[in-house]
């Protein structure tokens, strides 16, 4: 095991072995929320601020209890506060302007802002988010926060010399995000840096960016990395210098064709390792969720892997993106007893590596 | 003298009311997207936007009018994703952007769908400007696919040419084509397949009787590559300024381009706007340092401008427009 996770293992756990069940951090809104939204927008509705933030409270508190029930080890509010990973933080910092969206793909659009002027903190962007989220629920709670990379790649910059400029002004910002977080309690941080699959040859940034943003972060707080739809073998290994615990990696989507990638050195870290498409409709069964998470298993030992959907889950039906939860902790459970019952050969290479931990 | 026309590479963003509508109708899957059979409803909406789009054009004054590619929901890789004995499966990244497509397997033999061609014919019936026609070059869209069927690098290259020779021969009349090639600068052809990436766009070009232009962006193109290029039967080449300009001048002074050239000027991929006065000193700046002879200037955005937002895109193509006006008033 690698970095601060024997704290999230619940108190109740049935199984000798703990593989940490975990999110992306996107999750579908529920339909009524959409409703309350568009009625918040409506000039002539009677229907305002208060009602508006009432209406983020029960979906956040919906969603995190949809997040218990489902037995997941850490939750999150599935970003019902969010609108999407880029456009909510650019709302809050200074310096980002709007004019309008484009597309990711297919139907998905996103409200790419402009980089318009030198970014600065503005408003506050997720100690309410998270303060609310411990207070409806008994698990840990995990916060995805998108990373300035991204924040600065997925935007237009028309203010700053370089991506690499304005990554940096950014990661100060979210070093100071960070902090806010830590004092309120939080103990598991996600940095979200979907851009770096896109962009493999600025890994050296991504680890500058990071290095800036775990300074001043104590010991206990794990420290994740979400990586998404790229070509691993561009990052791999060198992004196992670094400073976090986790990678949580997209894999479903790609049938694992890239899972030898992670062979080839050994996987240092904890591996949180996509075992359910995130863009397919149709809910994976729990025997095929297991062949995955033992996928898994090949690269690490049980001890360093966390389960996790390939990426956010905002765009499946809500009653998909529950049953792909559900049968991905039951996967997980079942994997866990038949490696207390000896059933199940690891066969990662590091598996003796890390027994120490 | 040289005549710039004001050009687009196409691939235009919907307008934001079909934006909404379409993913209402459509969804947000990979199921969902289009496979050259959708029903009445979103063919309307199509109907909708493409006449909008066309007019938006005409209005900016774009010298060549496109259709604006709408439903190519895959990017470049459309053709492909609506012809038969292809499977769409994953999504995958789009070149080196946030933007994905669905992975075109071809499964069988390939044949012209006629997708395109009816989509230009629809184009036609709305404007009196002169019409582009836009297809992927083949190198790039062998380069997006994956072969199933034809076993090796070059019988599957010639088949994706001979799959987009026959679209062309499909289309109405147009004005001109623009094959779009940024593979050739994104996973330029190593020896060997980079002359047959020259004949393969030879191909292509000669299957229509119209100006071609192969267009080349994010980057400059390898001299090897660049000049086996050069042997293929285009009218002009195109050229990404903003990306790199230097190594493009460089190949331009060493092996010289063809009789027209296709100049990417304005950035499809960033908000900030030009103004004209700059588009014209860039085109003026490119003749300067080729010390061209240019018959036709093409003066465009250098990539797709589906990745702006639609009040930029509609600023970026009449900023091209004005900056193509100037010259013709001066000239």
């Amino acid at each position: 095991m690698t970095g601060p996770r024997e704290q999230f293992r619940p108190e109740d756990h049935d199984n000798d072995h703990f593989l940490l069940t975990s999110v992306v951090g996107s999750y579908p809104k529920p339909k009524w929320h959409d409703r309350a939204k568009e009625l918040f927008e409506d000039p002539d509705a009677d229907f305002g601020e208060k009602e508006w933030e009432e209406a983020k409270d029960d979906a956040a508190k919906l969603i995190t209890e949809e997040h218990e029930h489902a037995g997941l080890d850490t939750v999150c509010d599935g970003e019902m506060r969010r609108n999407e990973m880029v456009e909510y933080f650019a709302e809050l910092i200074d310096g980002y302007e709007f004019n309008g969206r484009v597309k990711v793909w297919g139907h998905n659009y996103f409200d790419k802002p402009s980089i318009e002027s030198e970014v600065e903190y503005g408003e506050e962007w997720l100690v309410d988010e998270y303060k609310f989220t411990s207070s409806v629920s008994d698990r840990p709670v995990k916060v995805p926060i998108t990373g300035p990379y991204t924040l600065a790649r997925w935007a237009f910059n028309e203010a700053y010399e370089t991506t690499e400029d304005a990554t940096y002004a950014l990661a100060d910002l979210v070093n100071e995000e960070i902090e806010r977080l830590v004092d309120a309690g939080c103990k598991y941080i996600q940095i979200d840096e979907p851009a770096l699959a896109q962009y493999e040859d600025d890994h050296a940034i991504v680890g500058e960016a990071l290095e800036r943003i775990a300074d001043g972060v104590p010991d206990d707080v794990r420290l994740g990395l979400h990586v998404c739809y790229g070509d691993y073998s561009r990052i791999y290994p060198e992004m196992l210098d670094y400073p976090v615990h986790e990678y949580d990696l997209e894999l479903a989507n790609g049938d694992y064709e890239q899972l030898d990638v992670f062979k080839a050195d050994e996987f240092t870290k904890d591996f949180a390792m996509g075992v359910v498409d995130a863009h397919v409709a149709e809910v994976e069964s729990v025997e095929e969720i297991k062949e995955n998470i033992k996928k898994g298993l090949e690269v690490v030992p049980p001890e360093q892997l966390t389960v996790s959907p390939d990426c956010g889950i905002k765009l499946l039906p809500r009653e998909v993106a529950y049953g792909k939860m559900e049968n991905m902790v039951q996967a997980a459970r079942e994997i866990e007893q038949e490696l207390d019952a000896g059933e199940i050969e690891v066969r990662a290479g590091g598996a003796e590596a890390s027994a120490d931990d | 003298m040289t005549q710039v026309v004001a050009a687009t590479p196409g691939l235009f963003p919907l307008p934001d009311w079909a934006k909404d509508e379409l993913s209402r109708l459509k969804g947000h899957q990979k199921s969902d997207l289009i496979s050259g059979d959708e029903g009445p409803e979103i063919v309307d909406a199509y109907e909708r936007a493409r006449e909008e789009v066309v007019g938006v054009q005409e209005d900016a004054g774009l010298d060549l009018v496109t259709e604006g590619q709408l439903r190519w929901d895959d990017m470049i890789a459309h053709p492909l994703a609506v012809a038969d004995n292809v499977e769409t499966r994953g999504i995958v990244r789009y070149y080196n952007n946030n933007n994905f497509y669905r992975e075109p397997v071809v499964t069988g033999d390939l044949e012209a769908s006629g997708d395109v061609a009816a989509e230009l014919d629809a184009a036609a019936g709305l404007t009196d400007a002169d019409l582009q026609a836009v297809l992927p070059g083949p190198y790039s869209l062998a380069d997006l696919a994956t072969d199933e069927h034809y076993g090796d690098e070059a019988a599957f290259l010639d088949a994706i040419a001979d799959f987009l020779a026959a679209e062309a021969g499909q289309f109405p009349d147009v004005d001109t084509l623009f094959l779009l090639e940024p593979s050739l600068v994104e996973n330029a052809p190593g020896e060997g397949a980079d002359e047959r990436a020259s004949e393969a766009i030879d191909k292509v070009a000669s299957a229509i009787d119209a100006n071609v232009v192969a267009h080349t962006y994010w980057g400059s193109i390898e001299e090897k590559v660049y000049a086996h290029l050069m042997d293929a039967d285009v009218d002009a080449i195109g050229f990404d300024l903003i990306a790199d300009h230097e190594q493009t001048v460089y190949n331009v002074q060493e092996y010289g381009t063809k009789g027209d050239v296709a100049l990417g000027l304005v950035d499809g991929q960033n908000t900030l706007v030009e103004t004209p006065e700059t588009i014209r000193e860039r085109v003026e700046w490119f003749v300067e340092q080729t010390d061209g002879d240019y018959d036709t200037v093409y003066a465009t955005a250098n990539t797709e401008l589906f990745y702006l937002p639609q009040n930029k895109f509609e600023a970026k193509i009449a900023a091209l427009a004005d900056a193509a006006a100037i010259e013709e008033v001066e000239a």
